[in-house]
């Protein structure tokens, strides 16, 4: 049953013909702790190939949380000019390294672009807290004049937006949000609104990640961090044994352009994104219900998709009892018990805060493209009241023609994204 | 349907004022913000300067136990916050929460937190596997600034689309923007939105000691920042925020709602040509600025008033100065232009905000603020840039513009609301 | 007295922000301008805040922001190591 929203009504809006508008992504790069780049990512998510192993960036020992997604053998010389090494966080590096194998993927030359026809817009959720805490502990423990030059931009949120656009001479719109892991959706969205006139190509998404002792601290203080040391068991999301998340790094960049230029250009599209909401939960205390299922709704509408067309949910998956628990009833809540297959990919990786919802949008289109639903880890026995189709073991083929994307920000952030297959 | 959008409330916490009026009375005075630090010991810096607010949570209505688990940016922009609401009288919280969300801008999010709380963790930068143990359980808060939007959405009883814009410099301009986008998209009929930043802490003074970015006029702070001025050396940093209630045009006639101003128009470009600095001719910014005009469908020979970026900097307000003629042509040398930085200093992702706050408030009062301290125009800057004395005069359009590191250019127009 | 040599200057560059890999740095660079050498403002003032550091000194604004060429940098730098050392 599609609900008629009240926003289409307000609005008055002329959504015209789902698809026909709707934009297309025309080029993935994909840095991931399962692999780097997107041949080696979805490759290796197909085979159900985990990613969560013991730190290695730093001593963990000491800290009750221990494992984590680090994106290996990622080496930035072989991506990046020496000169930008120095002033760039290893996220950003890595970011720096998926934007450009994006545009590769997509075709595009962005020195023929039109001036002003391209921008970017990231999701961040810590900056480049790294540099940053490399930057505190040459404050503290040797004062002001050991702090670098490049500390007044290499760790902000807004950097990986600033460094990608010069780098690829981007001179349209640009943006940053940040929402905590909803933020992977909230800036596609955000991009999406700017090719309404504004632009004709944005690079968007989000490359995130921070794994060091200071960033690992703030992250622990979450509550939310599994203290397992069993990498086949430490994340397990929807499990009567759930006991947290892993956290990792990484995320994805996708090229999205409307499907008149994609097509003026003979680029292959993966899919269009057709419909995205987002809502924030009630004040704690407040009462009324979390505001994800209204999203996935909103979302549905936009796209104009009946909840039956839905061949796959891409979960947020938090690995929290609670929060497992409010997904798991918005899903069967629009759904229907077991009323569509639900996958969490980043079972094998992860959550990649302000990564991790990007990536799973490019799985999401990677699903429609290829028609095959990317496995979920093991999760075990369900947790008692959700009863979920989780997709495990072994990828399911078949035709998708649409797939939704959940992803839900720590502190009350919900966004939904529908991807169709592209109609070019 | 044209969805427009009005600004129904604004709430001001800035150096050299607590609240909107005294904000506005400081800035038609003429008067500066601009002191020597003293949040905390400056002594071993280049630049000991700062506009900071005189601000005490506990007498603007935050209690302790509450005050605690917010950086000081977080509580600058819920009082701000709740001055917005009750100037607007928007009912809070909302009958239809789904349709009232909240944006709010910020450049360094909690960096006052993060620097002290490093410093005990690591034990003065002793330790690079920190303490966690003595970690404030607010870290993780600090850590994801979204922490920011997140305290207002509740105050506000917003649960339509929350979040935080963090575009460096741009911040306060661009989360403006983002939330008139949303109302006029249809995605809400309301929008609490603004900015805030409250950097006034060691690392950031270091890090902008590093690039030479902020004055050293050390003995005379109350006259450092001087944007415009042939003597001017760099910026002040500051702190501060403004918040808005954002309605849409109809449903704030329905209510009665006093309207400060219509936003007509926003744009954003980027530099795309280097971090921390700016090419000469000002093509992007100018760029923004022909865009948001196009945006609002007006000329720009009807902007009365420029609300400059103005930080100061030699390199800003040159390449700023190259922007509004490329942008304004003729009507450049015509339009009054000035710098509230000259007063209230730079606090980086929350000034946009403010700036939009002083443009605003000049199309309500038929007032341009001065840029203080300009007694000997740079040559360079040959544009009427209001120096030191306010003036009256008819204010129907402002054009507001920023620039930020990273490259980001923006531009938004506010126009006098029309009866009728 | 203590000088710094060229090579020092260019390894304090290379630290602070690589080293351009078009570019030939075997040769006589000294005269080269910064542009030419693919270090820009930014690189510099890391530059001088590093070399400020090492060598105790305190390299004046206007003196930094107008040298453009390795040799004029580092006569900037060799000036304040001497006053220093008076």
């Amino acid at each position: 049953m599609v609900v008629r929203t009240a926003m289409a009504e307000a609005a008055g809006l002329d959504r015209g013909v789902p698809g026909a508008t709707a934009p297309v992504v025309t080029g993935i790069g994909v840095a991931a702790p399962n692999g780097l780049g997107t041949g080696p990512w979805w490759r290796a998510t197909l085979a159900g190939e985990r990613a969560i192993a013991p730190i290695t960036r730093f001593n963990a020992d000491s800290y009750p949380a221990r494992m984590a997604g680090e994106v290996r053998d990622f080496d930035p010389s072989e991506h990046l000019p020496s000169r930008l090494i120095p002033q760039t966080d290893h996220m950003t590096r890595l970011a720096l390294a998926a934007s450009a194998e994006a545009f590769a993927d997509a075709g595009v030359d962005t020195s023929a672009l039109p001036e002003y026809a391209a921008g970017v817009v990231t999701s961040a959720s810590a900056g480049g807290f790294e540099f940053g805490q490399r930057e505190l502990q040459a404050l503290w423990s040797k004062g002001s004049r050991h702090v670098s030059a490049y500390q007044s931009f290499a760790w902000f949120y807004a950097v990986n937006t600033g460094q990608i656009s010069i780098r690829h001479g981007l001179r349209g719109p640009s943006g940053v949000l940040v929402t905590g892991e909803a933020g992977g959706l909230d800036a596609v969205a955000q991009a999406r609104r700017r090719l309404r006139g504004d632009a004709e190509l944005m690079l968007t998404g989000g490359v995130d990640g921070s794994l060091c002792p200071w960033g690992w601290t703030a992250l622990l203080s979450s509550g939310r961090l599994s203290t397992s040391d069993d990498p086949e068991h430490a994340y397990l999301p929807f499990s009567a044994d759930a006991r947290g998340h892993v956290v990792g790094e990484g995320g994805a960049l996708l090229v999205l352009e409307a499907p008149e230029s994609a097509r003026a250009r003979g680029a292959r599209a993966y899919g269009a994104l057709s419909g995205y909401a987002a809502t924030f939960d009630p004040a704690p205390g407040a009462g009324g219900e979390p505001g994800l299922r209204y999203a996935i709704e909103q979302a549905l509408d936009e796209a104009d998709v009946t909840p039956d067309q839905v061949g796959v949910v891409f979960a947020d998956a938090c690995g929290v009892p609670d929060d497992d628990r409010a997904e798991a009833d918005a899903i069967s809540g629009v759904f229907g018990s077991r009323g569509v297959p639900v996958t969490a990919p980043k079972t094998l990786t992860g959550r990649l805060c302000a990564g991790g919802a990007s990536l799973d949008l490019a799985a999401a289109l990677l699903s429609v493209h290829e028609g095959v639903l990317p496995p979920t880890a093991d999760v075990g026995r369900q947790a008692e009241g959700i009863c979920l189709d989780l997709v495990t073991g072994t990828p399911r083929y078949g035709r998708v023609d649409v797939a939704l994307v959940l992803a839900r920000g720590q502190g009350g952030f919900n966004a939904a994204a529908v991807v169709r297959a592209a109609d070019l | 349907m044209n969805r427009r959008v009005v600004i129904t409330g604004i709430g001001v916490v800035a150096p050299g004022g607590r609240n909107t009026k005294e904000f506005w009375d400081s800035l038609t005075a003429g008067r500066t913000a601009t002191r020597a630090v003293s949040l905390f010991d400056a002594t071993p810096f280049r630049s000991r300067i700062a506009a900071e607010c005189d601000f005490d949570p506990a007498t603007e209505g935050l209690p302790e136990h509450q005050a605690q688990k917010m950086d000081r940016a977080t509580q600058l922009a819920v009082v701000a916050a709740r001055q917005a609401l009750a100037d607007s009288g928007f009912v809070h919280p909302p009958r239809r929460p789904h349709r009232t969300g909240v944006t709010i801008g910020t450049a360094v999010g909690a960096t006052m937190s993060l620097d002290t709380e490093y410093s005990v963790v690591s034990d003065r930068g002793a330790r690079w596997l920190v303490d966690h143990e003595h970690a404030t359980p607010n870290l993780y808060d600090h850590l994801v600034p979204s922490s920011f939007a997140a305290r207002i959405a509740w105050e506000v009883g917003a649960q339509g689309p929350v979040s935080v814009v963090s575009t460096g410099c741009t911040s306060g301009l661009d989360a403006v923007g983002h939330a008139v986008e949303l109302i006029r998209e249809g995605a809400a009929d309301s929008m609490v939105a603004g900015a805030t930043d409250a950097p006034i802490s060691p690392i950031t003074l270091a890090c902008f000691d590093a690039i030479r970015a902020t004055s050293p006029r050390n003995d005379d702070p109350e006259h450092a920042s001087r944007p415009f001025d042939r003597t001017r050396n760099g910026f002040v940093l500051g702190e501060g925020s403004a918040v808005f209630v954002l309605e849409e045009m109809e449903l704030a006639r329905r209510r009665d709602a006093h309207v400060y101003a219509e936003i007509t128009g926003f744009a954003s470009r980027s530099n795309a040509y280097h971090m921390t600095g700016l090419r000469t001719d000002g093509s992007e910014m100018a760029e923004a600025i022909r865009a948001a005009l196009d945006r609002a469908r007006l000329d720009r020979t009807d902007v009365d008033y420029v609300n400059a970026h103005g930080s100061g900097t030699k390199q800003n307000d040159r390449h700023e100065t190259a922007a509004f003629k490329r942008a304004l042509g003729e009507h450049s040398y015509r339009v009054p232009i000035s710098s509230i930085k000259s007063m209230i200093g730079h606090s980086l992702g929350a000034i946009g905000s403010l700036e939009i706050a002083a443009s605003a408030l000049a199309i309500e009062n038929g007032v341009v603020p001065p840029t203080a301290n300009l007694h000997e125009p740079d040559p360079e800057c040959d544009l009427d840039y209001t120096p030191i004395t306010a003036r009256e005069t008819r204010v129907d359009t402002v054009l507001t513009v920023g620039s930020g590191f990273g490259g980001f250019q923006s531009a938004m127009l506010l126009s006098k609301p029309k009866r009728g | 007295m203590p000088i710094m040599a060229l090579t020092e200057l260019m390894r304090i560059l290379r630290d602070c922000a690589g080293q351009d890999e078009s570019v030939d740095f075997e040769g006589d660079i000294a005269d080269v301008p910064f542009e030419e050498l693919g270090y820009d403002s930014l690189a510099l003032l890391q530059a001088a805040g590093m070399a400020e550091r090492e060598h105790n000194v305190r390299l004046e604004d206007e003196a930094v922001a107008t040298a453009t060429t390795p040799r004029e940098l580092l006569a900037t730098i060799n000036q304040s190591m001497a006053v220093e050392s008076l």
